[in-house]
């Protein structure tokens, strides 16, 4: 099973909530703090590496705020066990 | 960026989308309009031959967010605009950026001759049934019984007749190779959308004619919505009146709109 | 080169050709029709762009992206047309951009008539369109001129980035003279730098008109403002002197009603009085000096034009009541005739040495 992480640029982030909706899993959330706009802007927060990388959250983001990347399977495995 | 052994870019901001915030109000769909016809850009590799007519309504400033050379046209005009320009420069690609007002109200007229000649042109039309920019007063596109700061009581057919369903009416020229509309609304339909934005531009690098885009959009602001209100109201209020769909296919492109494509977003 | 018997309208079509127009845009009007026509034939024969628009609106945009294009594009209408691209006339003045505009002017206001005037001198000279800013006006009264005007309108338009207008009534398109046309030109094999041709191995290239905020704005309109300053000083202004070197009286008029002026002019000579005319040629930039000095020289000047008085305010202006300025104008396309200048002129004698004289037909002052 594939497993992916984001980088989301809080400085691009309007807090439109497009992301939070769209990600399957829901491990988009909206932070705590505010950023250099005045919005409150979505933060990835994936304690039990739920993101399987499907970018759902990149292409419905309005401001290409989001970067996604995708483990190959053994590679996410390995980290399972490591961390275990 | 850090990246990690064994893993592999899936998506990320395309070049031809500049580096900078917009103006957009949060969960505006232009965002994502921007960020496709960038990517296609990207896809083409057309950057260096593209030109980018800009328009009067929310996007005027498209050119500050597309890295391609560009314009501004008058309110309406980009049609006209374009026709000079790619007719001067038929090497380039140029392409067209309008909202409802602009292409629907003032510039229907260029919009339609544009089509009528076959100009070899692309025209992505954001759709959101509104005029944003003045302040959400009530578009060509508007529902009936929407209610606008100009149609405070809800669009009445009445008074203010009916709404424009641009990509059929331009569908039946002779000159218009490809017309389709499109939504952004969810993530499965912007996947959509985007193929339908690179076979509009594939269109116009192979010399066949005029082809629009038509993209359901929304306007948090306007209508008074959360962009998730907003995004459910283009599903469940524009999509029975603006039907989702292909209403012009040239037979040269049929080949294309049956291809699957397998990228996701990036140029990856 | 050899004369040929030419019609304005086709003559000032073959001089832009040979000038090096590259593109066309344009729509059927009366009185300059048949300068679309001949665009339409020459113009594809020559394998360069023409199209006509749908309408004026579209033309004058299309003539706007062509020019950003980089291109040497022209367009021509008559009045009611110039009203309908006045707003692409202001918003190419705003981008610094080339290009030439032949305006036939014709009866109005409204839809008027087919007849030639001179209303549309205020329209022309005063602005582009809204905003602050014109375009340099070149007035030709022979089909001569009207290749001649076309030849320097392509010049002065690549020389100054600017919007050039070649102002001609009805009568001027529409008649048949001798004249000689220049040889043809080669066209530009590159496209200016500042162009949009695709942002190959540079940044890109933006022409908008849009400048948000009161200093940004007022700092481009400062920038418009040198550029007409600068078309100014650089001697830009052109007129014709007949008859001045002795004259006590003086007549001022352009286009056809300076011609229907020489006639009068040699008329009065004949009967003795020493009277001669300026004749503007460039309308914008007007030529002030010429027009003080001659202030200053006779006793009454005649502004005659075909028109309610609007190059009027201009020669007044210029005079600075150095000397008196009486008008003569008609409208709806009449033209004035050389025996009915004389007579305003022998009234205008009279008026200005105490003696009354009844009012007169069609007199405005």
């Amino acid at each position: 099973m594939a497993s992916g992480r984001i980088i989301i640029n809080e400085e691009r982030c309007k807090g439109c909530g497009l992301c939070l909706e769209a990600c399957p899993p829901g491990v988009i959330k909206v932070a705590d703090h505010i950023n250099s706009m005045g919005y409150r802007p979505a933060t990835f927060y994936d304690p039990e590496f739920l993101c399987t990388g499907c970018a759902l959250c990149a292409i419905v983001c309005p401001d290409a705020g989001i970067t996604v990347f995708r483990n190959k399977p053994m590679a996410r495995q390995k980290v399972i066990m490591e961390v275990a | 960026m850090v990246t990690f052994p064994d893993e592999k870019l899936v998506y990320e901001r395309p070049e031809a989308l500049a580096d900078v915030s917009t103006h957009y109000c949060p969960g505006c769909t232009h965002g994502v309009a921007h960020r496709l016809v960038a990517e296609v850009i990207d896809e083409l590799a057309i950057r260096e031959k593209t030109i980018l007519v800009a328009s009067v309504g929310c996007s005027v400033f498209s050119y500050n967010y597309l890295d391609v050379d560009a314009c501004e046209a008058a309110h309406g005009r980009a049609a006209a605009m374009a026709t000079g320009i790619k007719r001067v420069n038929p090497d380039n690609v140029v392409f067209t950026y309008q909202g409802d007002g602009d292409l629907a109200s003032i510039g229907i007229a260029e919009t339609i001759h544009a089509a009528a000649r076959g100009e070899n042109l692309t025209i992505i039309f954001l759709n959101n049934a509104i005029y944003g920019m003045t302040g959400g007063q009530m578009a060509p596109t508007s529902l009936i019984g929407q209610k606008t700061s100009s149609s405070p009581f809800g669009r009445d057919e009445h008074l203010a007749g009916y709404p424009l369903r641009i990509v059929e009416l331009l569908a039946e020229l002779d000159g218009t190779v490809y017309s389709v509309r499109r939504s952004l609304h969810d993530a499965r339909h912007i996947i959509q959308a985007k193929k339908a934005i690179k076979i509009a531009f594939e269109a116009q690098l192979m010399g066949l004619g005029l082809s629009i885009v038509e993209l359901l959009s929304t306007c948090p602001t306007n209508w008074h919505m959360t962009p998730t209100e907003a995004c459910d109201w283009v599903r469940d209020a524009m999509i029975p009146y603006y039907p989702l769909g292909d209403y012009k296919v040239a037979p040269e492109l049929m080949t294309k709109t049956n291809r699957k494509h397998s990228a996701i977003g990036g140029a990856r | 080169m050899v004369k040929q018997l030419l019609k304005g309208n086709v003559a000032f079509a073959e001089a832009a050709v040979r000038a090096g127009c590259e593109a066309y845009f344009g729509y059927p009007i009366t009185p300059q029709t048949e300068l679309l026509e001949h665009m339409s034939r020459r113009m594809v024969e020559l394998d360069r762009v023409f199209l006509q628009a749908e309408s004026e609106v579209a033309a004058v945009n299309m003539v706007y992206g062509a020019a950003v294009a980089g291109s040497r594009v022209m367009t021509s209408s008559s009045s009611p047309g110039i009203s309908l691209m006045q707003e692409g006339f202001s918003y190419m003045a705003a981008s610094d951009i080339p290009a030439v505009v032949i305006d036939i002017m014709r009866g109005g206001p409204g839809l008027g008539n087919i007849q030639p005037t001179q209303g549309d001198y205020n329209q022309v000279t005063k602005s582009a369109g809204h905003g602050d800013f014109h375009p340099i006006v070149l007035a030709p009264a022979t089909v001569q001129e009207a290749i001649d005007h076309t030849v320097l309108a392509f010049e002065l338009a690549q020389k100054y980035r600017t919007l050039v207008f070649v102002l001609a009534d009805g009568a001027i398109g529409q008649m048949m003279e001798p004249a000689e046309l220049p040889p043809m030109r080669d066209l530009p094999t590159e496209r200016p730098d500042w162009s949009l041709t695709g942002a190959d191995g540079r940044d890109h290239n933006v022409i908008t008109s849009i400048n948000l905020g009161a200093l940004n704005l007022e700092n481009y309109n400062l920038h418009l403002q040198r550029k007409l300053r600068e078309i100014k000083l650089a001697g830009e202004t052109r007129f014709e002197a007949v008859h001045l070197e002795d004259a006590d009286y003086a007549i001022v008029a352009f286009g056809t009603a300076a011609r229907a002026s020489v006639t009068a002019v040699k008329m009065l000579r004949e009967a003795g009085i020493k009277i001669g005319l300026l004749r503007p040629i460039t309308l914008w930039p007007f030529p002030e000096k010429e027009l003080l000095e001659l202030a200053e020289q006779v006793k009454g000047i005649l502004v005659v034009e075909m028109n309610a008085g609007q190059m009027l305010h201009d020669v007044r202006e210029a005079a600075a009541a150095k000397a008196p300025v009486k008008f003569y104008g008609r409208m709806g396309g009449y033209i004035p005739l050389p025996a009915d200048i004389a007579d305003e002129v022998n009234k205008m004698i009279a008026d200005l040495a105490g003696i009354n004289v009844e009012g007169s037909n069609g007199h405005l002052s």
